[in-house]
């Protein structure tokens, strides 16, 4: 099917009586590209894949492929290719009947779909198991028969709802590169669902943050990761201590904060003043403890063994959480003095709103 | 040092619990005793009993006499004639109603109540609904003559139509719920993968729902046959006794409690269960060529 140039998205909406799933999607996705929609459950991101994919209706706005409306489309006209999260293969298939399924429905004639599965089930390594049942495959077998089965059609589009997510955790390394490769070979446009910022980002070429149904930030995952838009994509991206802080003085482009009692600069990122509530957020590889006078005094709580570093949870005087990752080693009760470069601290104004915090949303985030 | 020396064998209820053997067998007791008592015990009993014809020549003399009359013979086919169409019609029906239900929509509870209704109404009220409704002076009858489209009443009771009619209403809330069942127990995912693979609506219940379905469509078939097979009360009430409803249900009460030839009806009545078997058999035979493995859902 031929390559489009753009997938408008114009602020697509879902809501379920008064809950919006989906408030106001604007995005514009140009062909070849690959874009991850992210965030926890219920953030809204598989409603605007299901939206893409037709099989739910939007409540507002609209969705144009190269400038033509396509939103009220039935699923089975719009010839994009969905791979769902359990997969959806048909039981009482075969892989290859499974394979097959689509060029058959495009009454696509015999030599060509047979020629065109073959060269699917090579694509993804599954060739001599092209006449076993699903059931008879184990999970990443299944995953690739998926994949398969979603791209021989060469759709235009390709939805991928959180593919990954009922792997273990090796399988999903191999299959995230698995991804990777068929989209550089294929060149299919793709739009993958997860709640794994890792994913996202090793995946995608531009990440699209949700939260509540709503867009927080989209960008590349350099964009997304280095300069978060706010504290709740700051907690998505790995800044998992977020600390109460006041701000003492600022300029230009650096605040001077007090955290329980102790100084602090870092980069404000929404123009914050003196005397303004703020958080600070800073990620667990950039937090050192020092030995020099300065620096937040802590007291260790929990140590966790990671190999050549430990993770640590420090407690402030105040009763603030500080999670660092250091090579020191340390025990639990030790007294430390943690610093952290003006640079890698962000400093978000804190009245935005107050459920903002990530730990709320109980984002799948460990520090990377 | 408790390693397990080899060759030790571990105790013997490890191993009876190995092979399914504990003490939560004893759960199935009460289903047990009910088989042996209610079913094992009766159907023997009347197994022997059709073995010792009242008027002698031979043990088989009684279904010797069964299918030597044509009429005692005929019941097979007549009670077919019924039973067939019935659980076919329940089947079928039962299918779109059931596929439109198992999605939520406004008043969905309401529909699936008064679809199961007939199941607490009992044959016998349901025999004199019929009556009163399809009857010569019923309502159905009334209002085709008002509005002009029959002249004289259409005879609908006392003969085959009032039988089967009897049949569909007792038989369908089995069929529909089954169905329902079975059809809730395929993952919805699947046909929306089917449509985003470019399936439309006809071709998504012919390749994916259709196939899913139809392991569980053959035992729903299977027992609403079963169920339509013994009609024995609403041949009576509703439908023609003598002539075209003379079921072999009612030969064999006929035979047993108003000739008192007991051998006799117990004959009958093993005719009646290996006509259903076989019906049954058949059945499965034709569902054991099908999928029947897991089909995704939550069933």
């Amino acid at each position: 099917m031929a390559r489009f140039d753009t997938l408008r998205l114009e602020r697509v909406s879902r809501s379920y009586g008064r809950h919006r799933a989906l408030h106001e999607l604007e995005l514009e996705i140009s062909g070849g590209e690959f874009v991850a929609l992210l965030g926890p459950s219920g953030c809204g991101k598989s409603t605007a894949l299901n939206c893409l994919a037709g099989l739910l209706p939007l409540t507002g706005g609209a969705i144009l492929l190269d400038g033509t409306r396509i939103d009220q489309l039935a699923p089975e006209r719009r010839g994009f290719g969905m791979v769902f999260q359990n997969y959806a293969l048909f039981p009482h298939m075969s892989v290859r009947g499974n394979v097959a399924f689509g060029l058959r429905m495009a009454r696509v004639p015999k030599t060509e779909a047979a020629e065109r599965t073959d060269r699917a089930l090579e694509l993804v390594h599954l060739t001599e198991h092209a006449h076993k049942r699903p059931g008879q495959l184990s999970g990443g077998q299944q995953q690739r028969v998926a994949i398969a089965r979603a791209v021989v059609l060469e759709p235009r589009l390709v939805l991928m709802d959180e593919p990954l997510s009922n792997l273990d955790a090796a399988l999903r390394l191999e299959m995230r590169a698995e991804i990777k490769r068929l989209h550089r070979q294929l060149g299919l446009t793709t739009v993958y669902v997860t709640h794994d910022q890792e994913e996202a980002l090793s995946l995608a070429d531009r990440l699209v943050v949700l939260r509540d149904g709503r867009t927080q930030q989209i960008g590349t995952p350099e964009e997304v990761y280095g300069r978060p838009a706010n504290r709740y994509v700051a907690g998505f991206m790995g800044y998992r201590t977020m600390l109460d802080a006041r701000v003492v003085a600022t300029d230009s482009s650096r605040a001077q904060l007090e955290i329980a009692g102790t100084r602090l600069t870092g980069l404000d990122r929404d123009g914050t003043r003196a005397g303004a509530v703020v958080v600070a957020a800073v990620r667990p590889e950039d937090i050192d403890v020092t030995t020099g006078p300065d620096g937040l005094a802590a007291r260790v709580e929990v140590v966790e063994y990671h190999g050549r570093e430990l993770a640590v949870r420090a407690v402030l005087p105040d009763g603030q959480l500080v999670h660092f990752r250091t090579r020191e080693r340390l025990a639990p009760d030790d007294a430390v003095r943690l610093a952290a470069p003006a640079d890698r601290v962000l400093v978000f104004t804190a009245d935005e709103d107050r459920t903002a915090e990530p730990a709320d949303d109980e984002p799948a985030v460990t520090a990377p | 040092m408790s390693a397990p020396t080899t060759g030790a064998r571990p105790a013997l209820r490890h191993r009876l619990a190995e092979r399914g053997v504990d003490r939560t067998l004893l759960l199935l007791a009460p289903g047990v005793v009910f088989l042996v008592l209610l079913f094992c015990y009766p159907f023997l009993y009347g197994l022997q009993l059709s073995f010792q014809p009242k008027d002698g020549g031979g043990p088989l003399a009684d279904y010797r006499r069964f299918f030597e009359d044509a009429y005692l013979r005929g019941t097979i086919w007549t009670t077919l004639k019924l039973a067939v169409p019935a659980a076919l019609i329940n089947c079928l029906a039962a299918v779109p109603v059931a596929f439109r239900t198992r999605r939520p929509f406004r008043g969905r509870r309401l529909l699936t109540t008064l679809l199961v209704m007939p199941i607490t109404l009992g044959t016998v009220l349901t025999a004199e609904g019929l009556l009163g409704y399809l009857g010569p002076n019923g309502w159905l009858n009334k209002s085709l003559h008002a509005l002009g489209l029959v002249d004289q009443p259409l005879q609908l009771v006392h003969n085959y139509w009032g039988v089967l009619a009897s049949l569909l209403i007792t038989g369908f809330p089995f069929a529909y719920l089954l169905t329902l069942s079975y059809l809730t127990g395929i993952d919805p995912s699947l046909e929306q993968a089917a449509a985003t693979l470019g399936a439309g609506r006809l071709h998504r219940f012919r390749y994916i729902t259709l196939p899913l379905l139809a392991p569980g469509l053959a035992i729903t078939f299977c027992l609403s046959f079963v169920l339509a097979f013994a009609v024995f009360p609403s041949a009576q009430l509703v439908g023609d006794p003598r002539g075209a409803t003379h079921v072999i249900s009612i030969e064999a009460y006929q035979a047993a409690f108003q000739k008192f030839d007991y051998p006799l009806g117990s004959a009958i009545a093993m005719v009646m269960a290996a006509v259903m078997l076989a019906v049954v058999v058949l059945v499965l035979a034709w569902r054991s060529l099908l999928y029947r493995g897991s089909t995704g859902g939550k069933g």
